[in-house]
């Protein structure tokens, strides 16, 4: 066996994969009554997709990620209000800005250490923060922009209006969700997904056999922004509603810790980690309402003394590490 | 405009104080701490209850916020700190936002939501001019009090015997094991003191800065910004980046109110990307 056969073979479609998109798919059909919390446990699942590009996959570590998410929320927003309010075009131009944002701010992940990063990433999210309240003709400020009428979703089968059970929007964040994971599946199996690997594992390395480790990072920080801007455009599009929250550091912790409870560096690690925290969220919310971010705080503390890689794997809870 | 250079000088020095502790914490090791926030929030609390519901003086708080932010530290560095210094970023980063949360839900439930107030003593409110700069009494106590404490910790790091240990467990910490320095003792000291200097921060910043349940998360960037632009190599670093950090931000809420918090970031985001590894980082001495 060669070695591109390995590689080949480690690219093949996995039955558990078939499983999950047809589980996806049915859910729609079963859970209708559901569609609301389906649907947003669908757009933080491609929202966590978009951060394991680059953390999972490139190992940059980012406390800022909410930034594109907000900025695809907000474009697709005001593209609604102001130019055309047809879904697909305002989906295309916030993912094309969001891109294009990823695109200028990658600059500022290339140099310096982890912390460095950390820094520049939370700065950029907390700029668009500012930027948005206080470009508040635009933006509405920190009111948001509330009621963006949302056109009707035109399909091969015809119109289909968003209705007030969200069943039109699962459908229509199932269908967007499904395509992003497929590129991000075709994206880490192809050469340029190994190389990326390849870095992540070790920089210096990397560069030395001969890997333009620049260029790399730039086109995968371009594309995460692009899927991350995607999943706002989504919430925008099917809430009906952009507001300053969208940028928030809570955002950005959130995704952080859906990626981490799902695992990273596999790409479905977002699906499984955003069903288990929105149905954690669900349960303690019901059971005490305010405190839910304590619960939270206890679960990320131990879960990191514990060591997240075993909390997948509960074989290894009784061994010693 | 002298006087909003004062303010800002005052306001910087305060930041100074907060975030020392948390540019030890970094450079010694190698520990990104964003919950250094609740260390201060601990010691701004403190003040607050002790004077309000004990009617305990001022000053008397100062050293309590100090001392009780230390213990806080003291008992967590062993507990659950020691455990995360060899464990990537993530997990160091994911670990404290969780402790940030925790405290901030915690304060919510003990105390309530609302902002704190503090009322400072009448012989340190009010101002006086000097020539044509308005100076605030309060402010200058700040000034005052934080400059004795960097003089104090300059010394402290590069006179005593304590301080050339610290300085060697920073440089090489298995070769200062080997030299049979207790490393872990040096580190439990240091991380208690800094989260008592950033206590000590919170309950004179009270005043100034407000205090809420939310008071990590409002300034955990603050924090950061500072050591990160300052380097965590050596005190001065964190200290004009501190001063520059406090005077940029009132200068640009009071000429340009418009444009808020802006003038900071961009800033901090031009000199990273300038420099990464911060303005005063020695050459090569990037960890």
């Amino acid at each position: 066996m060669t070695a591109a056969d390995g590689l080949k073979r480690n690219a093949r479609w996995r039955w558990w994969e078939f499983a999950l998109l047809v589980a996806l798919v049915l859910s729609w059909f079963v859970l209708p009554g559901q569609a609301l919390l389906l649907n947003e446990i669908a757009i933080l699942a491609l929202f966590a997709l978009s951060l394991d590009l680059i953390l999972g996959y490139s190992g940059v570590v980012s406390l800022g990620h909410a930034a594109f998410f907000g900025f695809g929320s907000y474009a697709a927003a005001l593209f609604a209000k102001l130019v055309m309010p047809d879904p697909w075009v305002g989906m295309l131009v916030a993912i094309a800005l969001s891109a294009l944002l990823g695109a200028v701010t990658s600059v500022l992940i290339l140099r310096g250490t982890d912390l460095t990063r950390l820094m520049v990433t939370l700065g950029v999210a907390s700029l668009l923060y500012e930027l948005a309240n206080k470009l508040d003709w635009l933006t509405g400020g920190a009111d948001g922009l509330p009621g963006i009428a949302m056109g009707p979703l035109v399909t091969p089968f015809g119109g289909f209006e968003f209705d007030i059970g969200g069943r039109t929007a699962y459908a229509y964040t199932l269908f967007v969700l499904i395509v992003c994971l497929a590129v991000g599946r075709r994206l880490v199996h192809s050469p340029f997904g190994y190389s990326l690997q390849a870095l992540r594992d070790n920089r210096l390395r990397a560069a030395s056999i001969g890997l333009a480790v620049n260029i790399r990072l730039v086109a995968v920080y371009t594309i995460a922004a692009a899927i991350a801007g995607a999943a706002g455009a989504l919430l925008a599009q099917t809430s009906g509603f952009a507001s300053l929250d969208v940028f928030d550091f809570h955002r950005s912790a959130e995704v952080l810790l859906v990626l981490v409870i799902g695992g990273t560096g596999y790409l479905y690690g977002g699906i499984f980690g955003a069903i288990v925290f929105k149905l954690l969220h669900d349960v303690v919310s019901a059971w005490t309402p305010q405190y839910w971010n304590f619960w939270l705080g206890v679960f990320l503390v131990v879960l990191v003394l514990v060591g997240r890689d075993r909390l997948t794997k509960p074989w290894t809870w009784w061994k010693r590490s | 405009m002298l006087t909003l250079l004062f303010d800002g000088i005052a306001y910087g020095m305060l930041l100074f104080v907060l975030a020392v502790g948390l540019a030890v914490t970094l450079g010694l090791m190698n520990f990104i701490n964003l919950a250094h926030g609740a260390f201060a929030m601990a010691g701004g609390y403190i003040t607050v209850l002790a004077m309000n519901r004990l009617g305990v003086p001022f000053l008397l708080c100062l050293p309590l916020a100090f001392i009780g932010a230390a213990l806080l530290g003291a008992v967590l560095e062993p507990l659950l700190y020691r455990h995360m210094y060899a464990k990537p970023h993530l997990d160091q980063v994911l670990f404290s936002i969780g402790l940030v949360f925790i405290a901030v839900t915690a304060v919510d439930y003990l105390v309530g939501s609302m902002q704190q107030n503090i009322r400072v003593p009448a012989w340190l409110q009010g101002r006086f001019d000097i020539e044509w700069v308005g100076i605030g009494k309060y402010r200058l106590f700040i000034i005052v009090v934080c400059a004795l404490l960097t003089l104090v910790l300059q010394w402290v790091l590069s006179r005593t015997r304590f301080g050339s240990q610290l300085r060697a467990s920073v440089d090489d910490r298995r070769v200062a094991g080997g030299l049979g320095l207790n490393v872990n003792r040096i580190f439990l000291l240091t991380f208690a003191v800094g989260s008592g200097l950033a206590g000590l921060g919170g309950a004179l910043g009270a005043e100034v800065l407000g205090l809420d349940p939310t008071f990590p998360l409002k300034f955990m960037i603050y924090f950061l910004i500072v050591c990160s632009v300052g380097g965590t190599t050596t005190i001065t670093g964190p200290l004009l980046a501190a001063l520059l950090l406090g005077i940029a931000d009132v200068m640009g809420k009071y000429y340009a109110p418009k444009l808020g918090a802006f003038v900071v970031y961009t800033l901090m985001i031009v000199i990273l990307l300038v420099r990464p590894q911060g303005l005063f980082a020695r050459a090569g001495g990037g960890k």
